[in-house]
């Protein structure tokens, strides 16, 4: 097989994904000694959809996430300081501490942020893409969503709408097979959720989520496509959560031999083989890029327990006073 | 509703300028923000082709191209999440949800989503939409089509809500709702669309958020009143003329943000206050209105306040009992004359 991939393009996408599974694995310990409050979905074991997809993106297109968004914020390029500031509620993050894990935004890089409502985030999407079009800009938006928002009414509605107006969107459905404690093929007959795509009119795909390639390969095309007037299109991108739906849940409805499956399949294991084996990288390098990544983290976190509390003086002064 | 032929709506715009119907003002105002701004799109449910139930957007899609006039499918939530997300990346749409009735299918999009984005991002975005709806009743539309939402949206932090009573204000405020760059839930009545009135024919007529109105001067009592309640409130205060009452009819027309000057300096002059609300009293804006003149205008107050509002019910079919459910000219004229001591039952 002949390998298109340049050792830079594998090493790129490979720190990111590492770039991820370090920012969540420190969360979680960052949650556990009390600096992280709230809700904290961790994205680890998704990694893949995240990087695959943003690295088809450029840089005029638009993405709306979920309330498990911080793969998407980093692989979107979010500088991992102020991402670690907003999630510990500073006013140097992103969005000064207002709106923390559940509602990180990027408006300057075209991440129109993360929702805390399953579902929240769709139509939104379906938005950026009319606007864009509305403006003769090329921009394309990603719309991730996950098995439980489809379920949710406003995903057929907005597929709906994208398809009619033929709208350049990219509707990425990550099916990590459960919402919270519910199995998709509990919570819908027909447990191929891509299939939903073709009663639209739109074409849509199942692939290996975790498999980044893969899902670089078909989000490309795709966004290709959307360039071409051919949107929307749907990605089903079958994944798996490492742990819990929430730092807080143990997952002891999660299946011993289903998670070692998926173990098998981690998408941070997958993207070093391809480094290595198609990117021809050492062992030496791997190990570089990763501790170049442990001491990004550690740089954040620290600049993040520096930044100055932000306070309500300032929050009310911002929004114009009491409303 | 009305045989009025499309062409001939907007063929009146210019010809006589004497008076302009609420629903000609409204497209006037759409049509002149549109011509204005390349970025001020609109979209609803029969808005193009149709012109709107109530004819609001009649013409619009002929001058505009169906590119700026989109006629949406019956998906509520979602297109007006599609108008967040349009706001969110640089235009100013206008979403046109039929009845407010039906905003209950959008809250989620109008309380998490707009009135948030804001906020939660700490200042990078705003949201400058316009959700453009009708409500109250007076057709015998029964209970789905006909309440007074308006304190659901007043509620919420990060929404305007605007509510013009005549046609001028509803052109002038349509035009400042446009251009502000807040979330703004613009309230029109339905019983109101045929109602005529001046409008100045003057360029770029606005009136900025915020800025209330004297509907009608007096020194006896200041009537409070937004949306239909204010044609209603200024008949009871002609009558009330009559027997040498003079009430000084306030319009906010717009809750949020609230004039609260205006009202204030109208209650420290007559001391006497009747607030005027179509929608349900319990929980309603009237009540708020009346903590607020109480917590700050308590000296001046020469007795209770007293609330004219709906029944807490939902508003039912027969035309007899609907109008039993929402304030009359009778109950306006009727608490008036309490609240200044005069026999009630006359
Ligand atoms: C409208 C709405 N309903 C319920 C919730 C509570 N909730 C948060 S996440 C979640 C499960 C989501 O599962 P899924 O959509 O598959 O996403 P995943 O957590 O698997 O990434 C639920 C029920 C919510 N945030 N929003
Ligand atoms: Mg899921």
């Amino acid at each position: 097989m002949a390998n298109p991939y340049s050792k830079a393009f594998l090493t790129g996408l490979y720190r990111q994904l590492w770039t991820i599974r370090a920012f969540e694995t420190r969360c979680i310990q960052l949650y556990r000694q009390g600096l992280i409050r709230g809700y904290l979905h961790p994205y680890l074991g998704q990694e893949a959809i995240a990087v695959g997809v943003c690295a088809a993106l450029g840089p005029q297109d638009y993405l709306t996430s979920t309330h498990r968004g911080h793969g998407h914020c980093i692989a979107r390029g979010a500088d991992l300081r102020r991402m670690t500031a907003e999630i510990t509620g500073k006013q140097a993050g992103y969005c000064q501490g207002r709106g923390g894990s559940m509602h990180i935004a990027d408006m300057s890089q075209g991440n129109l942020g993360a929702n805390g409502i399953v579902g929240g985030g769709t139509a939104i999407g379906v938005g950026a893409a009319l606007s864009a079009r509305m403006q003769g800009k090329d921009s394309v938006c990603a719309v991730f969503t996950s098995d439980g928002g489809v379920m949710n009414g406003t995903f057929g509605e907005s597929l709906n709408l994208a398809a009619a107006w033929d709208l350049p969107v990219l509707f990425v459905i990550e099916n990590n097979q459960y919402a919270v404690s519910l199995p998709v093929r509990e919570a819908t007959r027909e447990p191929e959720l891509y299939k939903r795509a073709a009663g639209y009119g739109v074409e849509g795909r199942r692939i290996n989520g975790n498999h980044v390639l893969e899902v670089y390969e078909t989000a490309a095309e795709y966004v290709r496509r959307c360039r071409a007037g051919e949107g929307p299109f749907v990605i089903e991108a079958l994944t798996y959560r490492h742990a819990g739906h929430h730092v807080n849940d143990p997952g002891t409805y999660m299946p011993e031999d289903q998670k070692e499956h998926y173990r098998k399949m981690d998408p941070c294991l997958l993207g070093r083989q391809f480094l290595i084996e198609l990117g021809g990288a050492s062992c030496e390098e791997v190990a570089a890029i990763e501790a170049d990544v442990q001491q990004a983290m550690d740089d954040a976190v620290e600049f993040a327990r520096q930044s100055p509390e932000t306070t309500i003086e300032d929050f009310l002064e911002q929004i114009g006073g009491d409303q | 509703m009305s045989a009025t032929p499309p062409h001939d709506l907007r063929a009146r715009h210019s010809s006589h300028r004497g008076r302009v119907q609420y629903r000609t003002a409204l497209n006037e105002a759409l049509a002149e923000e549109m011509r204005r701004d390349p970025k001020v799109f609109v979209l609803g449910e029969g808005i193009g082709e149709r012109g709107g139930s109530y004819k609001v957007t009649q013409g619009l899609r002929a001058e505009f191209g169906a590119g700026r006039v989109i006629d949406t499918p019956l998906a509520e939530a979602s297109f007006t999440g599609v108008g967040i997300g349009a706001a969110l990346t640089g235009m100013r749409p206008v979403v046109e949800i039929l009845f407010i009735d039906f905003t209950m299918l959008v809250m989620d999009q109008i309380v998490n989503q707009a009135a948030k984005v804001r906020f939660m991002t700490g200042n990078q975005a705003r949201v400058p939409l316009v959700l453009r709806t009708q409500g109250g009743a007076g057709n015998g539309l029964a209970a789905q089509h006909s309440q007074s939402l308006e304190a659901l949206f007043y509620h919420i932090p990060g929404l305007k809500v605007v509510m013009p009573s005549t046609p001028a204000d509803a052109k002038g405020l349509l035009k400042a709702s446009i251009r502000d760059d807040s979330p703004v839930i613009f309230i029109e009545h339905k019983l109101l669309y045929l109602t005529e009135g001046p409008v100045p024919a003057v360029e770029d007529y606005m009136i900025p958020l915020g800025k209330g109105d004297i509907k009608r001067t007096g020194r006896d009592v200041t009537l409070i009143a937004w949306s239909n309640m204010v044609p209603r409130s200024l008949a009871a205060a002609d009558k009330l003329a009559a027997e040498g009452i003079e009430a000084e009819v306030v319009d906010p027309r717009t809750l949020v943000p609230l004039d609260e000057e205006l009202i204030l300096a109208s209650v420290r002059k007559t001391e006497h206050v009747v607030i005027v609300q179509e929608a349900v009293r319990r929980g309603g804006v009237a009540s708020d209105l009346a903590s607020i003149i109480q917590a700050k205008a308590f000296d001046y107050l020469d007795g209770p306040i007293e609330i004219v509002a709906g029944l807490n019910t939902p508003i039912p079919f027969n035309l007899a009992l609907e109008s039993a459910c929402v304030p009359q000219e009778a109950d306006i004229i009727r608490a008036v004359r309490r609240v200044l001591g005069r026999n009630a039952c006359l």
